[in-house]
């Protein structure tokens, strides 16, 4: 589904990946994982379209979309759930939840996808107009789940779902990803948070100072030494 | 997304109307002026408020687009005598380009924040010492626009009395107004304040952000110029150097500031506090002799309303007295 060959991307004259070569199939969940800096978010700024790759290419069911607008890219299918969760705080819970249906393809059907979100998320149902900004932590991680949702993606990117949410958060936020690769659903999940995550991922990659230094099944990560020593403290 | 009016908010709205539109008739010459400073003020601060409210991009130098309005407006009619409304439609067009301009090179190269208000400042800066080297607008001895008849009111030419320049400048900030309400209210709206909370987001949900920018500045941009338009047959003289300047750039959304900056009624607000309180302090200023008096205050005005009420009054009144709609 999404091919990405030997990509460069810079900022100013820092290198923030170098070669990066991965590919996700569909209805695959694929984990990158890696420390702080090693490139992960750049990775999912230059799928979406928002950083502008020095070299290489990046396809999406055969398509190339390097160098495409962002807005472009939504339209394709590919979605973000962004680091930090960015909802919008002063607009309310369904205010935001419409905002994500912003690509036409996304509008016609934002009736139904609203039920399918409310349906998911009963909490956002309760609080539809309250201002996103009085949410709590969780809730505004549903919040921008459900946002996502809205634009109808057929392949969902998140940065670092679990940072800042507490534990019970936490393993909540991952059962709704694997509820939504159970929906056929194609994930790709960036995570400090590596056995998690590798637990949940059919396959997975470790970048390094913008490098993938090595990849395979989520299982096999997981009993790789290296992994095991350098991100599990094992 | 109920109704952005409560229905407390569209009787004080429509109360405020009906007083506004008989006020002539018991105001004299001294408070007709006033009132007609006031609805310009709220007019402007509705134009920039568009860009810097709905949209979250700050301008500092929206005296370029009323410089450009009043001259376009006003060079037209001298010249060709033109009718003013050829002239706004010739004005909202160069000012459109001019935003179109500061809008590609500021939002193409992601220029952002106080460089962006920079830049602004910089076009309406290059744009005055412009005109005042250009002959054909009068440079920089100014621009006279010819008085006469001023007995009879003709509103096509707008050459008449101050009661007529009043019920046009009532009828601008009343449309302002509901054009501001609209754009609010419509998906345009709801697209602007997501680019004005968190760009990224915004981008990041497949919203054009650069084009709905572009679209902001421009909107702005042509509202603003045809408050300089009414400034240039109103006033009847214009002056690069007054009318291009820093100085008005500041004041235009001085008090949009104060009322509040994005809301509908802010720039309302705004504009009586800040008239009312210039007029006062004009007053008190000549009185016991200080000069400048006005730019002090002004200066601690804003400064109080920075500190205390960073959201405006209009906010924190309307909370106050229960005149919440909608979320805005």
């Amino acid at each position: 589904m999404l091919e990405i060959t030997d990509l460069d991307l810079f900022y100013g004259d820092a290198q923030a990946l170098d070669r990066v070569s991965l590919s996700v199939a569909e209805h695959e969940v694929v984990a990158i994982v890696g420390a702080n800096g090693a490139g992960k978010t750049s990775l999912i700024r230059a799928i979406s379209g928002m950083a502008k790759p020095a070299h290489g290419s990046i396809r999406f069911e055969g398509q190339k979309i390097t160098g495409i607008s962002s807005s472009r890219i939504c339209d394709l299918g590919i979605a973000q759930v962004a680091e930090g969760r960015q909802i919008f705080p002063t607009l309310n819970v369904l205010e935001n939840l419409e905002m994500g249906a912003v690509i036409p393809r996304a509008r016609s059907k934002r009736k139904d996808t609203l039920e399918r979100c409310f349906a998911m998320f009963p909490r956002l149902r309760a609080r539809a107009d309250q201002a996103a900004g009085t949410l709590s932590g969780g809730e505004q991680q549903m919040l921008a789940i459900g946002r996502c949702l809205m634009g109808q993606p057929r392949l969902m990117m998140f940065d670092e779902p679990s940072l800042g949410l507490a534990p019970a958060v936490v393993s909540e936020m991952f059962k709704i990803i694997r509820q939504l690769h159970a929906d056929g659903m194609t994930v790709i999940l960036v995570e400090q948070n590596v056995s998690t995550s590798l637990k949940l991922a059919d396959r997975g990659y470790v970048l390094e100072n913008g490098n993938i230094v090595l990849s395979g099944t989520g299982a096999a990560l997981l009993n790789d030494a290296g992994v095991r020593q350098a991100y599990l403290g094992l | 997304m109920s109704a952005l009016l409560s229905d407390r908010r569209a009787v004080l709205l429509l109360g405020l109307l009906a007083v506004l539109v008989v006020a002539p008739l018991g105001a004299g010459d001294y408070l007709l002026s006033i009132l007609i400073t006031i609805l310009l003020q709220a007019y402007l601060g509705m134009a920039w408020n568009v860009m810097m409210g709905f949209a979250g991009q700050f301008s500092l130098g929206h005296a370029l687009y009323v410089g450009l309005g009043a001259y376009a407006g006003g060079a037209l009619f001298v010249h060709f005598g033109t009718p003013p409304l050829i002239g706004a439609m010739a004005g909202m067009l160069v000012s459109a380009v001019a935003g179109t301009i500061i809008g590609a090179l500021g939002f193409r190269f992601k220029v952002m924040g106080v460089y962006f208000a920079l830049l602004t400042i910089a076009f309406a800066e290059f744009v005055r010492v412009l005109f005042d080297h250009w002959g054909w607008v009068g440079a920089s001895s100014g621009l006279f626009l010819p008085v006469s008849n001023r007995a009879t009111d003709d509103i096509w030419m707008l050459r008449g009395s101050a009661t007529m320049f009043y019920y046009v400048i009532l009828g601008m900030a009343a449309l302002g107004f509901a054009f501001s309400r609209s754009l609010l209210r419509r998906r345009i709206g709801y697209y602007w304040q997501a680019i004005r909370e968190d760009q990224e987001a915004a981008d990041a949900l497949g919203i054009d952000v650069f084009r709905l920018k572009m679209i902001a500045v421009v909107i702005s941009a042509s509202m603003t110029s045809l408050g300089g338009l009414f400034i240039a047959f109103y006033n009847n003289n214009l002056y690069p150097e007054s009318i291009f300047s820093m100085h008005r750039s500041i004041e235009l959304m001085l008090g949009t500031i104060i009322g509040g900056i994005g809301t509908l009624f802010g720039p309302i607000l705004g504009a009586v506090v800040l008239t009312a309180l210039g007029e006062i302090l004009t007053i008190a200023g000549n009185a016991i002799g200080i000069d400048g008096i006005k730019q002090i205050a002004y200066g601690v005005c804003l400064m109080a309303i920075l500190i205390l009420k960073p959201g405006g009054l209009w906010p924190w009144l309307r909370q106050r007295f229960g005149l919440e709609g909608g979320a805005r």
